[in-house]
């Protein structure tokens, strides 16, 4: 790489890096700005639902300032933010860092088990929904990207436990599990449960990238040197196909964190996504902002991460400058 | 023995009117420079694809393609992968496109070599040096660390030509490999196959619409209609005395090389589909010459005439005055 | 509108004008079952699923219970039919504000372009990090249980998709001669805009919009069987399936199942509805 070429990544890399901190500042406004469109006053909303004496609201307005103006009010919260201090629960009587810090692990392993299945699966079945097109099989592919994109997780969650759970009995139906085997035993059938929409939605973008660079002339040029077909489609077509499935992986991360409120709801496991609907439930307002702030900080950050591995998996993307 | 022969070759897509291929004869031997000229969707990139056993999914297939001895129609995946590995090689029209532009050149290069051939890396990149010297890349090093997008088009036909001269092949195959290029590149690709071809005795087999190109490079022509052969000579005769009416509108709708530049007489209409067909001559309707009754009635074989071969019903009348006439 | 008034003269016919594939006629046909039933439910379901027959809980399949009760002994049939209303008006509400809100902004942008362009693309930009699920689950935070705040949540959460559409279908339009030649001829660009150039892109934006009353379906469905959207009694099919979970722990999933498959069926054809109003436009231009 030339030092002017060296330049122009490391340039295009500020630049991305200076829009997601811009994107993280407003979505950090929107988020914070939004307990002010709750009716009412916003001290008493803070702890509604449960009983405060004149004292106690007293003290929420000194924590949020609520004489001070607006702005102010954001940036103490920003900077609360940023060091961590995400708000008090008070349902759970912690800092809101500290229930989160507890339900993240479980989380993870979740979503962490759910977009491998995604990357093993989803792939795969879009590698051979192209390969096979026109045959028996790749219509197989296309019937279930129909249908698998259609099935909500729900749906998703009560069939899986309905079949295999309670009637098969393969697999526990509630709770997350002790050491880490149990709790791959607990965490199978909610990951699949996570996994269906979005496995068809990347199956079903792999199948369409395949197939336009399996028409590529470059390909035909491969196989006429002689090169085996297998090397030519690992080589040449889904290596060149992979730019829009990560991108629209990055795209789908938002989602699957959202859906994990439906799956570990249904599946009564204890996590970030069933501590919103609990949260949203009994009315804790500072976790559930904490919960949305987290999700979408997270997609930005993981799709500014794309952004930035894209001219890897694309050189041309590197020559263009990084321009959109 | 020529190195590559084909016998009455036949290709036809299910659905079709007419086939893409009509019976093609046709014969390339061991150092000689050969040109198929046609316009666009004659059948000629088939046909050299058909030399490496590259043949249109679904197609039904007749006749024989030979290229070394080997023969490709119904062979198995050995024989063929033998064919493209060590006998044949083809040179694309666009090496942007026939190029995998996420990779860099040095791996397009020795892919073949270490995938396929069992070399080492080292092995393949000081071949692969050596073959950039020798189609006139500058700093051939460096070349091999770059992606495509930061090569010229001219620089990147070298490389594909370099590609295609990994293996060592004895025939090499040029799909119109200048069409994609600009004009001053052009002679310069042209005259590096020409010498590569020379010094290292290749049969050659250029494809190209352009029948000035084709008689300046190559020792004799094919010239293709509608999927079949209409005329085939020697360079020489071809342009001096083009026989096929089809062959004598072609000279005439290109501009000449040298030379003040003369009227250019286009040949009127355009080429049939391979949704049309017709009962005689597939030229009966572009053909200034064509008898209603007889030329629209059987299409005419390949006859001999002199050195060469003609299909034409009426080239005994027209003979040489009426084509030259048109010119 | 042409289906609708159409399907009063011949049924049959007009389904056979949509064209398609089998699937494509199946799919309008399911869509076209189910709002009848939402728009005849009362006198469509036999009995009253809110009222609940004790001791005549779990009940088989039979001809009085089509496809059975559930653990508090509700008719599933009734509340699957009764449930259409609000499992299909929701979706609906978020497809219409978002269609009219994303052509209104999407033409405007697209028509003034420079920096209100600019800067309301990226504004569009950032609002595609929140998920339509989240914001709805943001507002039931703030606003309380039931749909109207979620509606309109999501309504925002899908306007930027069709905003980004008819932004980028307005501006190759406007360059088009005859839009120069109404500005010439003294029309306003109000009226350019939509009496002349709207209706041409309106077709694929609401190709768009079928889509999205698929996924907005699944999101309200979701919200409900988290049991912060509609809130029984009101029958609901996300409701239904969030009461009769506990029913598939004691191995009776039929009252949890009945919807479930509502739920998929519906997105189902409404996808490919939408795609087949995709194609269909994209081959007419090409």
């Amino acid at each position: 790489m030339t030092p002017t070429t060296l330049l122009r990544v490391a340039g295009s890399a500020a630049r991305r890096l200076l829009g997601m901190a811009v994107t993280l500042l407003v979505t950090s406004f929107l988020v914070f700005s939004s307990l002010y469109l709750a009716p009412g006053d916003p001290a008493s909303f803070l702890v509604k639902g449960r009983s405060a004496s004149p004292q106690e609201l007293l003290a929420i307005r000194q924590q949020y300032g609520f004489d001070d103006p607006f702005p102010v009010r954001y940036w103490h919260w920003l900077e609360g933010v940023l060091h961590g201090d995400l708000g008090r629960s008070y349902l759970f009587h912690q800092s809101v860092g500290e229930v989160l810090a507890a339900r993240l692990p479980a989380t993870l392993l979740l979503v962490g088990v759910a977009a491998l299945l995604i990357a093993v699966l989803g792939v795969g079945a879009g590698i051979v929904g192209a390969l096979r097109r026109g045959t028996r099989t790749g219509s197989a592919v296309l019937l279930l990207v129909t249908v698998g994109a259609a099935v909500p997780s729900f749906v998703a969650a009560i069939v899986l436990r309905s079949v295999f759970g309670v009637q098969l009995g393969w697999f526990p139906t509630i709770g997350n599990g002790t050491d880490l085997l149990d709790r791959l035993h607990h965490v199978a059938l909610p990951a699949i449960a996570l996994s269906v929409t979005f496995m068809a939605l990347v199956t079903r973008v792999t199948r369409s990238s395949m197939l336009d660079e399996l028409r590529r002339e470059h390909v035909e040029v491969a196989l006429s040197r002689g090169l085996p077909r297998r090397t030519v489609i690992r080589r040449h077509v889904l290596r060149n196909a992979l730019g829009p499935i990560v991108t629209v992986g990055g795209l789908l991360v938002s989602g699957m964190l959202v859906s994990t409120a439906i799956v570990e709801t249904a599946f009564g496991m204890s996590g970030i996504g069933s501590l919103l609907v609990q949260c949203v439930d009994q009315l804790d307002f500072q976790v559930v902002q904490a919960i949305v702030l987290l999700v979408v900080a997270v997609f930005v950050v993981v799709n500014t991460v794309v952004d930035l591995v894209h001219p890897l998996i694309d050189p041309r993307v590197r020559a263009a400058g990084g321009a959109r | 023995m020529p190195i590559l022969e084909y016998e009455a070759l036949e290709v036809a897509l299910p659905g079709m009117a007419r086939p893409i291929l009509d019976g093609v004869s046709l014969s390339v031997a061991e150092g000689e420079a050969v040109a198929l000229v046609g316009e666009s969707g004659s059948g000629k990139s088939v046909t050299a694809r058909a030399a490496l056993g590259l043949l249109p999914a679904g197609a039904r297939v007749g006749g024989q393609v030979r290229v070394g001895g080997a023969e490709l129609i119904g062979a198995d995946a050995d024989t063929v992968r033998a064919v493209r590995t060590g006998k044949a090689s083809m040179i694309f029209q666009d090496p942007r496109a026939g190029i995998n532009p996420v990779r860099r050149v040095g791996d397009f290069l020795t892919e073949q070599l270490r995938l396929v051939g069992g070399r080492s890396k080292a092995e393949a990149e000081a071949r692969v040096l050596e073959l950039l010297g020798a189609v006139g890349l500058p700093d051939p090093p460096r070349h091999l660390r770059q992606y495509p997008h930061q090569m010229s088009g001219g620089m990147l036909q070298r490389v594909m030509i370099a590609g295609a001269l990994t293996a060592d092949p004895r025939l090499l195959l040029c799909d119109e490999p200048t069409t994609a290029l600009d004009v001053t590149t052009q002679a310069e690709i042209m005259a590096i196959l020409r010498r590569l071809q020379r010094e290292k005795g290749l049969g050659l087999l250029l494809i190209t619409h352009d029948l000035d190109l084709a008689a300046a490079t190559c020792d004799r022509i094919y010239v293709m209609y509608a999927g079949r052969i209409v005329e085939t000579g020697t360079a020489a005769e071809l342009l001096a005395a083009p026989r096929h009416p089809y062959t004598a509108g072609l000279l005439g709708s290109s501009p000449p090389l040298h030379g003040e530049l003369t009227r250019l007489v286009p040949i009127p209409g355009s080429p049939m589909s391979l949704a049309q067909s017709a009962p005689g001559c597939a030229f009966f309707d572009r053909c200034h010459f064509a008898q209603p009754g007889r030329c629209d009635q059987a299409a005419p074989p390949l006859a001999p005439l002199g050195a060469g071969m003609v299909a034409c019903h009426r080239v005994d009348e027209l003979a040489n005055s009426a084509a030259q006439e048109i010119r | 509108m042409s289906i609708s008034t159409s399907l009063l003269g011949n049924p049959l016919g007009a389904l056979r004008r949509i064209g398609g594939g089998p699937l494509t006629r199946v799919s309008t046909l399911v869509l076209v079952l189910f709002v009848l039933a939402a728009l005849f439910a009362p006198w469509l379901s036999p009995q009253d699923p809110t009222f609940g027959e004790l001791g005549n809980n779990f009940v088989a399949p039979s001809p009085e219970h089509w496809l059975g009760t559930d653990g508090g002994g509700h008719d599933t049939f009734s509340a699957l039919i009764e449930g259409t209303r609000t499992s299909l008006v929701g979706p609906l509400a978020v497809v219409v504000f978002a269609t009219i809100g994303g052509i209104a902004v999407g033409l405007f942008t697209a028509w003034r372009g420079g920096w209100v362009d600019t800067v309301v693309g990226r504004v569009l930009d950032i609002l595609f990090a929140f998920p339509a699920l989240l914001l709805a689950i943001l507002a039931v935070a703030l606003f309380g249980k039931g749909l109207t705040a979620p509606v309109l949540a999501m309504a925002v959460a899908y306007l930027p998709y069709t905003a980004r559409l008819v932004r980028s279908l307005t501006a190759q339009e406007k360059v088009r001669p005859y839009i120069a030649a109404y500005q010439v001829q003294g029309h306003s660009a109000v009226f350019v805009a939509l009496r002349r150039l709207l209706p041409g892109i309106m077709p694929t934006v609401l190709a768009q919009s079928t889509v999205n009353f698929g996924y907005a379906l699944l999101d309200l469905a979701a919200l409900s069987f988290l049991g912060l959207g509609v809130q029984p009694p009101t029958p609901d099919w996300g409701a239904m399936i969030n009461q009769g979970q506990a029913a598939v722990l004691q191995g009776e999933p039929l009252s949890a199942i009945v919807p479930a498959v509502a739920v998929v069926l519906v997105v189902v054809a409404f996808n490919v509805v939408g795609e087949h109003l995709g194609d269909r436009l994209a081959g007419r231009e090409s």
